[in-house]
């Protein structure tokens, strides 16, 4: 112990010695460090799984029902499919539990005349669909499957309306008006934001900046002619419709549609049944092409949508290059430093220190080093961090934020990295002859 | 000066020359493709939109409640009314979308009604009689809209327009070899007539992945009857600051059932363009700061090893200076040796950059990189590499010869 302090006393003075080529190297290692670590916190964010314990669970279903007229590059399937087929999936049964949804914005009427409407974002969906995503509830339930069944008016909504509406008291039991209509409330979403927003990645809300407000059951979205907020991806699709049943059954992709599939042989099956029911839509003429089908899980979807911005990649890239420059540099200097101290090690090798202690020594001094520099790299991450929103789109910068696992990852990095950048520079002032050193000059 | 004596004092330290050359390998191939990035969004960043920007603001306004379409095409008609009585306001029209707003519809567009080939993809905007005067397009053929043409298209309706007003680039695809005006194109299954070529007007896409068709825009004659719209005014000069300040409480003030947000209900295109280019200013930015910081890092490191060299080398150089080396040698011992360790780092890196950049172009759809970038880095290298030896040699040459005799 007491020799440890010994070395970082010998570590310190040295550093002392030249300033300015100490300087330099933390400064380096400081912002090599800072320049990673801002980029990383945006690039774990957005390339995170949303719902790790889950997500090999849970698939998104794609079924072609344009043909391959309309080809996407790879043949692929439109995103998400079309009424007529998430209806005819949501009534087959064949997964444990299945959800699909839409894109609904609705204006909410305060009860206080004199407050002006808002305007909510949500969704039209089912009840699976808090079981299956693993929605926390602050006050009441999902609805059950005899409400969309019923078609019942049922909304849940979340903490942040609940607060806007009702001040946050509990809420369930007591209506709203959305867009004109009444909803019972049957549950308060406690703060609920995956990220990335896995299962609507079809509508762009993949960092939406907001957590979604309201829920409202399928069935009696569809019956009261309520239409998406989102995308209708009709690719070429005859757009004539009469009524609203027949723009319903157009073949547009706008209902993401997920299912539950807890093991391998359950997906197989599930993979099967819905080849098979495009086959048979192709037997009945409605599809003039071979069965086209996809279940992708949670991150392989993420992965084909390509969720992570092309900018936080180049970002990330760029600043571990620069990370590696700076320390290709701290190779140099430490190598000067140290050298310039062979007449030093030399007496300390001919006085019986060991080549071990030598070791030793020079790691600890560049530990040392790699800790200011690292502890200065944190001022300038935090300082950095405010700035995100200058580099990313809002949305993503938002998401970026300081925490303890990144002040510690900022320290251990720069640590680690000086002292392995110090390992050339180490071995060759144990290499030093004690004769040598003493012989000339 | 001989490179001889150079090349064997460099044998001696081969860990700190190879440093050296290995930093400025590096540096040169970030810098450069940094410096490529940084060309390529400021590039896009300046892409015209085609329409007048800085006297125009947008106002993004939803109707409260579920208004049927006859019911919200009187409440448009009479909040365009309102909107053209606010005073610095010169023109106001209502539509889908406008450029840089990354929201749109796109069709194919071609010479038949069969959708399955289209000469290439148009962004759709909705327009009336006012768009034109009020997004300041500058009409190069045909003519505009008439009031009598505009119709009303509610959330399901057709748009089989008999008009359509095209930009000059999509006119030239559809018609390569003359005027297209009273030509007929197809974006539905009915014949749509052009009636009127404007000079330019992009998308709302600012994507690069739609660049191929990001000129190729179509106005077609309808007012939107959806709960939720946008209103483009168009304000006199100097009076966008006034009137973006006063419109969203006009517009409250004529009918409260509506929804217009306090944070972006109402913007100016100077915060549109802010938003729509932010990621690409961003990276020009993060780019421009980390060459810099490389640079200045890298300068620094040649400043510090080169001194250690001399620190380490006084008494031969002392011997040389005592045997005859004059002080301008000297000097340019230190500047060759340099100039030859950069020379080295230049070449490694001129490879490591191109090797770079053709994964990024694999990885991220990016050009490739023009030789000029590359021939910029290696000069400014080489040129930072003597500026940054230049302390240290000067202080070499400035050893007096006495030195040979001095031990240390």
């Amino acid at each position: 112990m007491s020799m440890l302090a010994y070395y970082f006393g010998l570590g310190w003075r040295s550093l002392r010695r030249n300033p300015v080529l100490t300087a330099l190297m933390v400064m380096a290692i400081a912002f090599g460090v800072a320049a990673s670590m801002i980029t990383w916190s945006v690039f774990r964010v957005v390339s995170g799984n949303p719902i790790p314990w889950k997500s090999s669970q849970l698939y998104n279903v794609q079924i072609d029902n344009r043909g391959p007229q309309y080809d996407n590059a790879g043949h692929e399937p439109p995103e998400a499919l079309n009424y007529t087929d998430a209806m005819a999936l949501l009534q087959a049964h064949k997964a444990p539990h299945q959800t699909l949804l839409y894109d609904v914005a609705l204006s909410v009427m305060p009860e206080g005349a004199h407050d002006l409407p808002i305007n909510a974002l949500g969704y039209a969906t089912n009840a699976d669909f808090f079981t299956m995503f693993d929605v926390p509830f602050e006050y009441g339930a999902p609805w059950a499957t005899s409400d969309d069944d019923a078609h019942a008016a049922v909304a849940i909504i979340s903490d942040d309306l609940n607060q806007k509406l009702f001040g946050g008291a509990n809420s369930v039991g007591r209506n709203v008006t959305l867009d004109m209509r009444t909803y019972r409330i049957v549950g308060v979403t406690a703060h609920w934001d995956p990220k990335p927003r896995y299962y609507d990645v079809f509508n762009g809300m993949t960092f939406a900046d907001r957590p979604p407000q309201l829920y409202v059951g399928f069935n009696r979205a569809i019956d009261l002619h309520i239409a998406t907020s989102g995308r209708n991806n009709c690719g070429g699709a005859p757009f004539h419709a009469d009524s609203p049943e027949q723009w319903l059954h157009r073949e547009c992709a706008w209902i993401p549609f997920w299912v539950e599939l807890p093991n391998e042989a359950m997906k197989k099956s599930y993979e099967s049944f819905i080849t098979a029911y495009s086959a048979e839509q192709q037997r009945a003429g409605r599809f003039q092409w071979a069965p086209n089908v996809r279940l992708r899980n949670v991150t392989e979807w993420l992965d084909f949508e390509k969720v992570v911005p092309p900018e936080s990649r180049i970002s990330l890239f760029v600043s571990v290059g620069f990370f590696v420059i700076c320390l290709v540099n701290t190779i140099g200097l430490l190598l000067a430093k140290f050298m310039r101290r062979s007449a030093e090690i030399g007496v300390r090798r001919a006085l019986g220190a060991t080549r071990r202690e030598v070791y030793a020594q020079f790691l600890i001094e560049a530990g040392a080093v790699g800790l200011v520099g690292g502890v200065l790299g944190l001022v300038i991450t935090i300082i950095g961090m405010q700035g995100v929103g200058l580099l990313f789109d809002q949305d993503i910068a938002q998401l970026a934020h300081v925490d303890l696992s990144l002040l510690l990852t900022t320290l251990t990095v720069s640590i680690l990295a000086t002292v392995v950048a110090s390992f050339y520079p180490t071995w060759r002032a144990a290499q030093v002859q004690p004769a040598w050193q003493l012989k000339s000059n | 000066m001989q490179i001889r004596p150079i090349l064997a004092a460099l044998r001696h330290h081969k860990a700190g020359t190879l440093l050296i050359a290995l930093q400025i390998a590096l540096t040169l191939a970030i810098v450069c493709n940094a410096l490529f990035i940084i060309h390529e969004r400021l590039t896009r960043l300046s892409q015209p939109s085609g329409i007048d920007e800085p006297n125009l603001l947008v106002i993004h306004n939803g109707w409260a409640g579920k208004p049927q379409e006859g019911e919200i095409a009187s409440l448009m008609a009479s909040d365009l009314d309102t909107l053209r009585k606010i005073p610095g306001v010169a023109d106001v029209y209502a539509t889908n979308t406008y450029p840089l707003n990354n929201v749109g519809i796109a069709y194919g567009i071609g010479h038949s009604p069969d959708k399955l080939k289209p000469v290439t993809t148009t962004a759709i905007y909705l327009a009336d009689e006012n768009a034109l005067p009020t997004l300041g397009l500058k009409l190069i053929a045909g003519r505009n809209f008439r009031p009598d043409e505009i119709g009303q298209i509610g959330l399901h309706g057709d748009t089989d327009p008999s008009a359509i007003i095209v930009t000059s680039a999509l006119a030239k695809l559809l018609f390569p070899d003359g005027s297209a005006v009273g030509k007929v194109a197809y974006i539905s299954a009915k014949p749509s007539t052009i009636v009127g070529v404007v000079e330019r007007m992009r998308t709302p896409w600012v994507d690069s992945s739609l660049a191929k068709w990001a000129d190729c825009s179509t106005l077609i004659p309808y007012r939107p009857l959806t709960s939720a719209s946008q209103y483009v005014v168009r304000v006199q000069p100097g009076q966008l600051e006034n009137v973006t300040r006063h419109v969203r409480a006009m517009l409250y003030a004529a009918n409260r059932m509506r929804v217009i947000s306090p944070k972006d209900g109402v913007q100016t295109f100077a915060d549109i363009r802010a938003i729509a280019y932010n990621s690409d200013r961003g990276m020009a930015i993060l780019m421009s700061a980390i060459s810099t910081i490389l640079l200045i890092i890298t300068g620094a490191g040649i400043v510090g090893l080169t001194s250690f060299w001399v620190g380490q080398r006084r008494k031969q150089i002392g011997v040389r200076r005592a045997l005859g080396a004059t002080r301008h040698d000297i000097l340019s011992y230190f500047l060759t040796e340099n100039l030859l360790i950069g020379v080295g780092g230049v070449v490694m890196g001129g490879v490591l950059a191109i090797a770079l950049n053709m994964w990024l172009m694999k990885q991220f759809e990016m050009d490739k990189l023009a030789p000029g970038y590359v021939l910029a880095g290696v000069v400014t290298l080489l040129l930072l590499g003597q500026g940054a030896v230049l302390a240290p040699a000067l202080r070499a040459s400035n050893v007096p010869p006495v030195e040979a005799t001095r031990s240390v």
